[in-house]
C-alpha cells in the first residue's frame, strides 16, 4: 500500500493538461500549493482554502474538484486539467473563454479560472442547461467583482452556439 | 491555512484498510471525499497523525438496490448517487435533499457515507437517514461487520457510535413505501451552504414524521400518529421549543424556532401532496 511518512517526500506522477508531469511533495501539501509552487501553474488561484470560494477549482479525471481540499499525493496517476487545457493549439481562447471576454464575465479574473473549469465540466455533463441550472452551478463560486450576470450570459451563448453546431449535418 | 503534518496511507482493499485501523486505530482519520475533513485539517481543528485515503478501494464504490433498501458504498460520491437514474423512484427523499448538499463542484468528490460519518448536525444526508430509519454498516478487523440504526449511530455533534477500529463501509436507505409522501425543505444563506435549518417529512396513513437538522446537536425526529390538521401548528411549536436551539452568527434561537414551524408545515403539506 502506498505510504508516505509525514516528513517524507514522494514523487508524484500525473497527467497535467494532457502531458505527463511529476513533482515532489510531502503528504500535507495541498494540490493547490503543489501546482502553484512546484509545477509553477499560477492560474490555480487560492482564495479561502476551505472549499467555499471556488477559486482553486480544476478538474481531476474530468470531475470538478477543489484543489485546496485535495492533497497532492492523491493525484498520483490521475489527470489534472487547469484552465490551460482549454486553449487551442496556438494558444487561442476556446468558445467559452471568448464568450466570457465578450460578455465582460470577468473583471479582476481571480475567480475566473475556477469558474471556467466548473463550467466546462458542467456543460459536458449537461449540454443544455436552463438559466436556473447555470446559476445553481455558479453558486459554487464566489465572484467579488461581476455580479455573475455576464457569466450567465456567456454560458447561455455558448450553450446556444454549441447546440446549433451539433445540429448541423456533417 | 495549511494542515499539520501527517503520515499518508492509501490502501487498495478493504482488508488493508481494516488492518491499518486495527493496528493504529486512534491515530487514524479516514479520508474519502475530504469535503468536510480537509477544511477542518486546513484550519487545524483536526490534526490526525495518520491519514488513510480510502478512495482507491474500488470495491466500495457502488449503489446496490435491494428489495427493501438502497445500499451505498463508502467511496460513492454524492454526484454519483444524484445521477443514479433510479434514485427518485426508490429513495425520493434523498433525491430531493442531495441538490442541497454542497455544490456541483463539491458533490463530485464528497461521499454519501463521508457525510453520514462526519455527522454534522446541519447535514442533509444524516437527516434523511434518520427520517427514513436507515442504517450504517460498520466494519472492523476484529469484530467483523455490524449494522447500526441511524438513531443509534449519530450520538451528537460530530459524534457517532463508530469505534476507532471501525470504518463506515456503507449506508442503507430504506426504499420508498407505497402510499407514503416525502418532502425536504431547507434554509441556507446561499444554496449549497450549510443549512441554518433543514427539515424532512414523511407522511403516510399511519402518521406524520418530521426530522429537523441544524437546531439540536443531531438530527431529531418526531412522530405524530393521528394529528388533526387543527393541531399541526401547536405540535410544530412544541417540537420547535423542545429542540432547544441556540443563537449563533447564522441565526437566533427565535429565528430557528420560526424556521422549524414554517419549514415543518411546508414540508408536511408537500409530503402529503406527494402521497398521491
Ligand atoms: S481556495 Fe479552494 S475553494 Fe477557496
Ligand atoms: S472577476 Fe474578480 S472575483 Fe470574479
Amino acid at each position: 500500500m502506498p505510504q508516505v511518512t509525514s516528513d517524507g517526500r514522494t514523487l508524484i506522477n500525473f497527467i497535467l493538461n494532457g502531458k505527463p508531469a511529476s513533482g515532489q511533495a510531502e503528504p500535507r501539501m495541498l494540490l493547490s500549493d503543489f501546482l502553484r509552487q512546484v509545477a509553477g501553474l499560477t492560474e490555480v488561484h487560492v482564495g479561502c482554502e476551505h472549499g467555499i470560494c471556488g477559486a482553486c477549482t480544476l478538474r481531476i479525471d474530468g470531475e470538478p474538484a477543489r484543489s485546496c481540499l485535495t492533497f497532492a499525493v492523491q493525484i498520483e496517476g490521475r489527470r489534472v486539467d487547469t484552465v490551460q487545457s482549454l486553449l487551442g493549439p496556438r494558444g487561442e481562447l476556446n468558445d467559452l473563454q471568448a464568450a466570457f471576454r465578450k460578455h465582460h464575465s470577468l473583471q479582476c479574473g481571480y475567480c475566473t479560472t475556477g469558474i471556467l473549469m466548473s463550467a466546462t465540466a458542467f456543460l459536458e455533463k449537461n449540454p443544455n442547461p436552463g438559466e436556473e441550472e447555470i446559476r445553481d452551478m455558479l453558486s459554487g463560486h464566489i465572484c467579488r467583482c461581476t455580479g455573475y450576470v455576464g457569466m450567465v450570459r456567456a454560458i447561455k451563448e455558448v450553450v446556444a452556439s454549441r447546440s446549433a453546431k451539433s445540429k448541423v449535418p456533417a | 491555512m495549511k494542515p499539520y503534518k501527517f503520515e499518508y496511507f492509501r490502501p487498495a482493499s478493504l482488508e488493508e484498510a481494516l488492518d491499518l485501523l486495527a493496528r493504529h486505530s486512534e491515530d487514524v482519520r479516514i479520508l474519502a471525499g475530504g469535503q468536510s475533513l480537509v477544511p477542518m485539517m486546513n484550519f487545524r481543528l483536526v490534526q490526525p497523525k495518520k491519514l488513510m485515503d480510502i478512495t482507491a478501494i474500488k470495491s466500495l464504490d457502488y449503489i446496490r438496490a435491494e428489495r427493501d433498501t438502497v445500499e451505498v458504498g463508502a467511496t460513492t460520491t454524492q454526484a454519483k448517487l444524484l445521477e443514479w437514474p433510479q434514485l427518485a423512484s426508490t429513495v425520493p427523499l434523498v433525491a430531493m435533499a442531495l441538490p442541497h448538499v454542497g455544490h456541483f463542484q463539491t458533490r463530485s468528490r464528497g461521499t454519501v457515507c463521508g457525510s453520514v460519518a462526519h455527522s454534522d448536525p446541519v447535514s442533509e444526508l444524516p437527516l434523511c437517514l434518520a427520517v427514513l430509519g436507515g442504517s450504517v454498516i460498520l466494519s472492523s478487523k476484529k469484530t467483523g461487520s455490524r449494522e447500526v440504526s441511524a438513531a443509534d449511530f449519530q450520538l451528537g455533534l460530530l459524534l457517532t457510535a463508530r469505534r476507532y477500529d471501525e470504518m463506515v463501509t456503507a449506508v442503507r436507505f430504506p426504499v420508498r413505501q407505497p402510499g407514503t409522501g416525502y418532502a425536504f425543505q431547507e434554509m441556507a444563506e446561499r444554496k449549497g451552504d450549510l443549512a441554518v435549518c433543514a427539515v424532512a417529512a414523511k407522511v403516510s396513513d399511519r402518521g406524520i414524521r418530521l426530522g429537523v437538522g441544524g437546531v439540536a446537536e443531531k438530527p431529531t425526529v418526531r412522530d405524530w400518529n393521528d394529528l388533526p390538521d387543527s393541531g399541526l401548528d401547536e405540535a410544530l411549536n412544541a417540537f420547535a421549543w423542545d429542540l432547544e436551539g441556540s443563537d449563533d452568527i447564522h441565526g437566533s434561537a427565535v429565528y430557528r424556532r420560526q424556521l422549524v414551524r414554517r419549514l415543518g408545515r411546508r414540508a408536511i403539506m408537500e409530503a402529503r401532496e406527494c402521497r398521491k
